[in-house]
């Protein structure tokens, strides 16, 4: 077993060439990693919102938001795709088979996960915290930051969630951007291709990089987890 | 009499009004769930707010802290209206305490630090406050600690510490002791009871323990169904309720219905449904009261004696004679219930329910003094 997956990455190392398979992989990761970062920008701020708010419909909101978390990647690669053919409605853009048209079809999947999942996670923190905080005589942004801090876990965890859900999607990569060598191949992409091909090895070794690469991300997001700040907080 | 009062008296005049609510409603969903007429606080004496669970007491508090969105009416410190614009200002001159210590997930020393973080305060400037006031409160040696793994009494005490490190001109504090043991609860009230009367903060305590409100409480407010009914000094919310909620939430037990027939050198006698009950009152005849009597001021006799002995009788001029009806051991006191056509509450030892031989179903004989019963006039 060990070496049939040695011999798939060298397999996939001597098929596509070292130099490719670096380049899919950082756009797999730049493509990813810009998409969860843009989707963080929203979804936190958006999220901390409709947590502290109370509202008539925000039951209603937090449901569609919730239902958006489980948006299936492939219907959102044909939306963006409709919008972005050149014949589209945004098609003078010229974005069809580019990353960025990727970022976008991307953030349409993580954003809904990261907001859903920060809704939660504020939802869980006892709700007198923020009157005490404010009690205290803490800003409106002191209130939030201090609630991001106590909620950090499962925050960090909506991060893991977004991030997972657009490394690992295939369908909207697919359809938006194309699985062009060289401009907007992925390691997703570049998978099916290679299951097409009939060349299950080098599958294999991509598969192995991507997970690789998945597990590199999130054991970096947990050990950030993990470390709790209170012992810095105390040497101040 | 307090300390802090004595002082306003011997300065000639009362302390000055340092936050006050005026007609303030609170609205939730579409329910008006407080409503108070004018409450004012004084500067350096602490309020006492008891009353039955739901009657407001935490809406109160919090709405004195500006955290509740007042539907009407108005929140005023020293004079200047607080509202949208200056709420944060005025919630830098509180501390607050609620229930549960609800302390943040890093260090002791972090959280006592926080409200002084929140303001702006150098650290090098906070640091010796933090240290000094973590002393205070006993809890210096847990200042590394991270505040998830200490004991609830001890976070009781770092929520205290954290509120008052910041040297508030008012103090609001929400049952504090509510999440600790007994034992705890008392060393708590003793170092509180010093740190107040030391410190002079203004403070407004919510408990629903009369006897935390009347050790700490210079004034004592009852509230009941949103609103406040009483504000007066504790003692006298206790002898002299104003009306038939406070009085059976400060332990009036006995509460009868009747009405004044004669009142003569401030003696009332009042009939209640052919019984003669006199109190030192000056209502007037015709009027309809209730009969307000403690339970500690009853004493009840074993039936042989045809009367009191007269060295009692002539200071307790009520006597009554009924049968036990339930007799209910609290501690080293039985509160014994005696059917009188209604029911009397008295409170006796239980050395005394021995040697009287009391039983269910006894007959016994019931005094009380005049002086101990309280009239409250009943509308119409």
């Amino acid at each position: 077993m060990v070496g049939s997956l040695a011999d798939g990455v060298q397999q996939l190392v001597a098929g596509l060439g070292g130099a490719d398979l670096v380049e899919i992989t950082l756009l797999s990761l730049g493509v990813s990693g810009v998409a969860t970062a843009i989707s963080l920008l929203i979804g936190l701020p958006l999220g901390t919102w409709l947590a502290l708010s109370r509202f008539r419909s925000r039951g209603l909101v937090v449901s569609v938001v919730n239902t958006g978390m489980a948006l299936p990647p492939v219907v959102v690669g044909l939306f963006v795709a409709f919008l972005l053919w050149r014949s589209g409605p945004l098609g003078d853009l010229g974005l069809i088979y580019s990353p960025s048209a990727m970022v976008i079809a991307e953030v349409i999947i993580a954003t809904p996960v990261i907001l859903g999942l920060t809704v939660a996670a504020l939802g869980q923190l006892d709700p007198r915290l923020r009157l005490q905080l404010m009690g205290l005589g803490a800003s409106r942004w002191q209130t939030v930051w201090w609630l991001w801090r106590e909620a950090r876990l499962p925050l960090l965890a909506a991060l893991m969630a977004g991030f997972g859900s657009v490394i690992s999607e295939v369908g909207a990569a697919m359809m938006v951007g194309g699985n062009i060598l060289h401009q907007t191949r992925v390691l997703t992409t570049a998978i099916v291709l290679e299951v097409g091909r009939g060349e299950f090895e080098k599958a294999v070794g991509l598969g192995i990089v991507l997970l690789a690469l998945a597990f590199a991300v999130n054991g970096i997001l947990t050990w950030a987890q993990q470390r709790g700040p209170g012992r810095q907080d105390a040497s101040r | 009499m307090t300390a802090g009062a004595s002082d306003a008296t011997a300065a000639g005049g009362a302390m000055p009004t340092l936050v006050e609510l005026r007609d303030a409603v609170v609205v939730r969903g579409a329910r008006p769930v407080l409503a108070i007429d004018g409450l004012a606080i004084a500067d350096g004496a602490t309020l006492a707010l008891v009353g039955p669970n739901g009657a407001g007491k935490s809406t109160l508090l919090l709405t004195l802290a500006s955290l509740l969105r007042l539907a009407r009416g108005s929140l005023t410190f020293r004079g200047a209206t607080v509202g949208r614009g200056t709420e944060l200002a005025y919630r830098r001159h509180i501390g607050l305490v609620l229930p549960d210590p609800l302390l943040l997930d890093t260090s002791v020393f972090a959280n006592v630090a926080a409200g002084l973080r929140f303001r702006g305060v150098p650290s090098a400037a906070a640091r010796p406050r933090v240290t000094a006031w973590l002393d205070r409160l006993g809890v210096a040696h847990l200042r590394d600690r991270p505040a998830r793994q200490i004991s609830s009494g001890e976070a009781q005490r770092v929520s205290l510490a954290r509120a008052l490190v910041l040297e508030p001109d008012l103090l609001l504090l929400d049952e504090p002791f509510a999440s600790v043991d007994a034992a705890t609860r008392g060393r708590l009230l003793d170092d509180l009871e010093v740190l107040l009367r030391e410190t002079r903060v203004a403070c407004v305590i919510v408990t629903h323990d009369l006897d935390e409100a009347v050790r700490l409480g210079d004034r004592m407010a009852v509230m009941v169904a949103g609103r406040i009914r009483q504000v007066d000094p504790p003692e006298r919310v206790l002898a002299e309720p104003l009306d038939e909620d406070v009085a059976a939430f400060v332990g009036a037990e006995t509460r009868l219905r009747g009405r004044v027939i004669s009142s003569e050198e401030g003696v009332a006698v009042v009939d209640v449904g052919g019984m003669h009950v006199e109190a030192v009152s000056a209502l007037a005849p015709g009027r309809d009261v209730l009969c307000c009597l403690r339970p500690e001021d009853v004493t009840l006799w074993s039936s042989g004696s045809q009367a009191a002995p007269s060295s009692v009788a002539s200071s307790a001029r009520n006597q009554v004679r009924g049968r036990v009806s339930r007799m209910v051991t609290q501690g080293s006191l039985v509160r014994v219930s005696v059917d009188i056509g209604s029911t009397l509450v008295a409170s006796i030892t239980r050395a005394s329910a021995a040697d009287l031989g009391l039983a269910e179903g006894a007959a016994v004989l019931a005094t009380f003094k005049a002086s101990a019963v309280h009239l409250i006039p009943l509308a119409g």
